[in-house]
């Protein structure tokens, strides 16, 4: 469909943020990917969240693996920069960018093939170093673009479209993310707006190395009878532990719960993540017991979603490093060349 | 005893030191060639060691060189022989009329010695355990000792070494004088019991100058500060580890906020070769200047990303500091064996710039020089050094730095420019030059955003499949490799005293050999035009030396003289004229080798030497 140029028109009346842009600021190309699948709709609600969060597009930066989930950042935040880059390599190359600026807002796209196969390493190293970034991973646990092959993390004993079974256990993304230390653990379902944005805007708002897990079933081959990611499946064995409202802006959300049903997160940007406990014993604040929880659950065959795990005094990668608050990418030679004097130094201590 | 009479030079001379890996060794021998330094005599030293922590042997080469040879000369003149393990090859190396220096201690059977060269025995150990109880410190004094000895036998001024050590243990008294200690322990023993000196002598001179002493990998990591390089990202791997941790060392030293403390730069151990490219592409992708270092194995796992860097055109500096391959190969020896895997490094068609710095000092500059390179071609930036530059000392000119230069930020379309509604295309060449703009992440809210991919796009950085989209784009890119021609360092040709049809071709750390070489050749009569390839794409002067020699010898230290295929390929022209001279056995090449191969070379084109013509 990329023959097809948007239009660019749109209604006069429609919604403005905080920023005067509406949502159609905050979209980019159509998409090429395939009439229904979940990952438009994880587009559409990475849309929604920066909407919601009013940030401008162009301080954002895309950063994509290679395959269906990789090409997506083409399809949201048009003006913002985005780059496909390697298979499995997004997470180092988001990881250089971020050092380069971290002025900027880093949103890592991949999928499933992209970040538990050939990009297993990376996934894993870019959360131990705490990179400040919110890392999605569009997962529906099958190969699209090379048309249907098994991915890591399809489970074992689920069927392909062609009806072989696979035999391989089953990468839980989520899983490592909490034992390699990610600060912010969350999964949610592409079919699950309400708890997805939210989701992201939190994410976004974290200072750390978020990771979110969206299933997205694929609608062309890994959506039948005998998959576990497909949307039949996910709806059906879906287990929410909260859901969640992100109150930003001038205008915070009033929080009328019952007692002790909603737990206030307080985020490094000033933002409130408002949890509505569904699992009233589930601590999104202690990650050994989320591990727990997850093993237990996923031996039920059931999928845990919601916000899993937060440390909301994360600390990132730059303050690791100790790095000067100015973008390293903005540095000229007057601040980063030690001049003549010194040399002159350097060669007399070598003679 | 001896069947031939002793070697007799006076600061023209080859001692090795044969240790065992990890007894402290190393900084007592440096501390030896040091002290020649001092004395104003030119020195080139030369680790020669193991893929090894401790145990295996560790040799330690110190050619002491008036005349300023700082090429591996082969032969060694003067054996002090360690390591038990490795003695009969040791002894069998010197050369006759030589001198082996040795533990006396235990005494040997006269089997294990050489009739036609010089014995001396030194009781270390002897003098070392009635000296010193702790095991750690007989193990390290010993080298002292030795060092003291030699410096009697040698004629050296111990006041020299004396002033070594005080600036070494620079307010750590109690050390520095121990040391003191220990040498003159060595020493006055020497002078009691030996006859001092030997005929191998040194004798102060004014040669040094002010060159300075330094490896190649510190130098090109002090090229990486000044030139501005703010992300560092790497694996470990030999030789070019020592890259990175320099880097590292540099940044403490003058890379921090005075006031904050804080740290104007990022390195980052990755977790591998991908990871390490993977963020220097994100990062000078964001605007910074990047770099990694790394060797033969790294370069291969990086092929993929570095394709993605040419066609993407995203600046990357990669030094690769080069060591004997295939696979693993000799990861401690050196080689320059990388030129066409870095020259065509990826799928596709692609061709990436290589710098070739011939010591230290072009290591600085060139390393310097990259990141403008990187930048204003937007690509990768190949600095090919190898082991014999980036971990031996090597004396050079200084290091020099314009106070007036900026850096060379290459084409960036900044907010203003989008503003005054410049036309941004992100692969448009607006110049001619196959160069098109960049903007950075964040640059302006409605204009220049694009979407950097690997995939085909036109010139506006849309996807597209369009054959011709794709070939006019492929083309564009030829014409910033011929740009990059007229950027890099030129060639530096040295012709010989009389016209001649013959010529030479020579990079990187072959040098020193090489000019040495010339010398050689000349006494045999044989004269010789040279030119040292600095960079490739090759300037034009390449091919105009090509066509102005009939015979063009190109010396190169891999097997399958990777440079003149490049050469062959990119000039076409007929490989006949080009005689390959190569050298991969892992150590330096020499002078001696070089003249050898080139003299006979010569002699077999029946070429009449112009001095025996008209004797």
């Amino acid at each position: 469909m990329t023959y097809i140029a948007k239009p660019k028109f749109h209604h006069p009346g429609l919604k403005k943020n905080e920023l005067g842009y509406t949502h159609r600021d905050y979209e980019g190309k159509i998409s090429t990917l395939c009439a229904g699948c979940g990952h438009d709709s994880i587009t559409a609600s990475i849309i929604e969240a920066c909407y919601e969060l009013s940030i401008e597009p162009h301080r954002v930066a895309k950063i994509s693996g290679i395959g269906c989930s990789s090409k997506t950042p083409d399809y949201f935040l048009g003006n913002s920069h985005g780059f496909n880059s390697v298979h499995g390599r997004m997470p180092s190359v988001l990881t250089g960018a971020n050092l380069a600026n971290r002025d900027l807002i880093y949103l890592g796209v991949s999928g499933d093939g992209d970040s538990a196969s050939i990009g297993f390493g990376q996934f894993a190293h870019s959360i131990r170093r705490g990179v400040n970034m919110t890392y999605i991973v569009e997962n529906n646990g099958v190969y699209g673009l090379t048309k249907g092959q098994f991915s890591a993390t399809a489970d074992r004993g689920s069927k392909s479209k062609k009806g072989v079974t696979n035999t391989d256990n089953a990468i839980d993304l989520v899983a490592i993310a909490l034992q390699l230390g990610a600060t912010f653990v969350a999964r949610s379902f592409s079919g699950d707006k309400g708890q997805l944005v939210p989701l992201i805007a939190a994410a976004i708002g974290h200072k750390g190395a978020s990771f979110i897990d969206v299933i997205s079933p694929c609608i062309a081959f890994n959506n039948h009878a005998g998959s576990t990611k497909s949307f039949d499946y996910v709806r059906e064995h879906n287990d929410a532990v909260n859901r969640l409202d992100v109150l930003v802006g001038r205008d915070p959300i009033a929080v009328d719960y019952a007692p002790g049903t909603v737990q206030v997160v307080e985020q490094h940007d000033g933002s409130k993540i408002a949890l509505r406990k569904i699992d009233a014993d589930y601590d999104p604040h202690d990650r050994l017991g989320a591990q727990t929880f997850l093993a237990k659950h996923a031996a039920k065959g059931q999928i845990v979603t919601g916000l899993l795990y937060v440390d909301p005094d994360a600390e990132d990668l730059h303050e690791h490093l100790n790095t000067v608050e100015t973008p390293l990418n903005t540095l000229e030679a007057d601040t980063l060349c030690p001049g003549s004097a010194v040399l002159d130094k350097i060669n007399a201590s070598l003679r | 005893m001896s069947d031939k009479k002793p070697i007799s030079s006076v600061s023209d001379f080859v001692v090795r030191f044969a240790n065992v890996n990890g007894s402290g060794s190393a900084s007592a021998n440096e501390m030896f060639a040091r002290a020649i330094l001092r004395h104003g005599v030119p020195v080139s030293p030369r680790n020669i060691f193991p893929s090894n922590i401790q145990g295996l042997p560790t040799w330690y080469e110190v050619r002491v060189t008036e005349a300023g040879h700082l090429g591996a000369r082969g032969g060694v003149d003067m054996m002090v022989a360690m390591n038990p393990q490795t003695w009969d090859k040791d002894v069998a190396g010197i050369e006759p009329g030589g001198y082996l220096f040795y533990d006396s201690t235990k005494p040997m059977p006269s089997t294990k010695f050489r009739d036609d060269i010089t014995v001396i025995g030194v009781p270390l150990t002897a003098i070392t355990n009635s000296t010193y109880t702790d095991p750690r410190q007989r193990q390290l004094f010993k080298n002292i000792i030795y060092l003291g000895a030699l410096s009697a036998l040698l004629d050296m001024d111990p006041k020299l070494i004396e002033q070594l050590i005080g600036e070494q243990y620079k307010g750590k008294e109690k050390l520095l004088s121990s040391n003191v200690h220990a040498l003159h322990l060595g020493r006055d023993w020497a002078l009691q019991n030996l006859k001092c000196p030997i005929g191998l002598r040194v004798k102060k001179s004014d040669k040094v100058g002010d060159r300075i002493f330094i490896e190649g990998n510190s130098a090109a990591a002090l090229g990486a500060v000044y030139g501005g390089a703010t992300v560092c990202a790497w694996y470990p791997i030999t030789p070019s580890s020592s890259v990175a941790e320099a880097f590292t060392a540099h940044c403490k030293k003058y890379r921090h906020d005075p006031e904050t403390g804080k740290a104007k730069y990022a390195i980052v151990q990755g977790e591998d070769e991908l990871a390490s490219i993977g963020i220097v592409i994100g990062a000078s992708w964001n605007g910074a200047r990047a770099f990694t270092a790394t060797s033969g194995p790294g370069i291969s796992l990086m092929t993929e990303f570095i394709g993605l860097s040419y066609f993407a055109e995203i600046p990357a500096v990669i030094m690769n500091i080069q060591r004997a391959g295939p696979s693993t190969g000799m990861p401690t020896r050196t080689q320059q064996c990388d030129i066409i895997a870095c020259a065509y490094a990826s799928h596709g068609d692609t061709k990436h710039v290589l710098l070739f710095p011939e010591d230290p000092a072009e290591a600085f500059e060139f390393a310097a020089a990259a990141f403008d390179l990187a930048e204003r071609l937007q690509t990768t930036i190949f600095l090919m050094l190898d082991l014999d530059i980036g971990m031996n000392h090597r004396l050079c000119r200084p290091l020099k730095w314009d106070d007036a230069r900026q850096y060379d930020r290459g084409k960036i379309m900044t907010a203003e420019m989008l503003e005054e509604g410049r036309d941004f295309g992100r692969y448009l060449d607006v110049d001619g030059d196959g160069i098109p703009y960049r903007t950075y992440p964040g640059t302006h809210p409605t204009k220049g955003s694009y979407f950097t991919r690997g995939t085909s796009r036109d010139r506006y950085a849309r996807y597209s499949e369009e054959g011709t989209v794709y070939a006019d784009n492929m083309q564009r890119l030829v014409r910033k490799f011929e740009t990059a021609q007229d950027l890099v360092p030129r060639p530096l040709q040295a012709n010989a005293e009389r016209p001649t049809k013959y010529g030479v071709i020579y990079f990187g750390s072959t040098s020193p050999a090489m000019d040495e070489a010339i010398g050689l050749l000349e006494a045999r009569g044989h004269q010789l035009d040279r030119l040292r390839i600095r960079a490739f794409p090759f300037h034009s002067s390449v091919a105009s030396f090509l066509a102005e020699h009939d015979f063009v010898y190109v010396v190169e230290q891999n097997r399958d003289s990777q440079l003149r295929q490049l050469i062959v390929n990119e000039n076409g022209i007929d490989p006949v004229r080009l005689v390959p001279i190569v050298h991969y056995d892992g150590t330096p090449i020499t002078a001696r080798f070089i003249a050898k191969a080139i003299g006979d070379h010569q002699d077999h084109l029946k070429v009449t030497p112009l001095r025996k013509a008209v004797s």
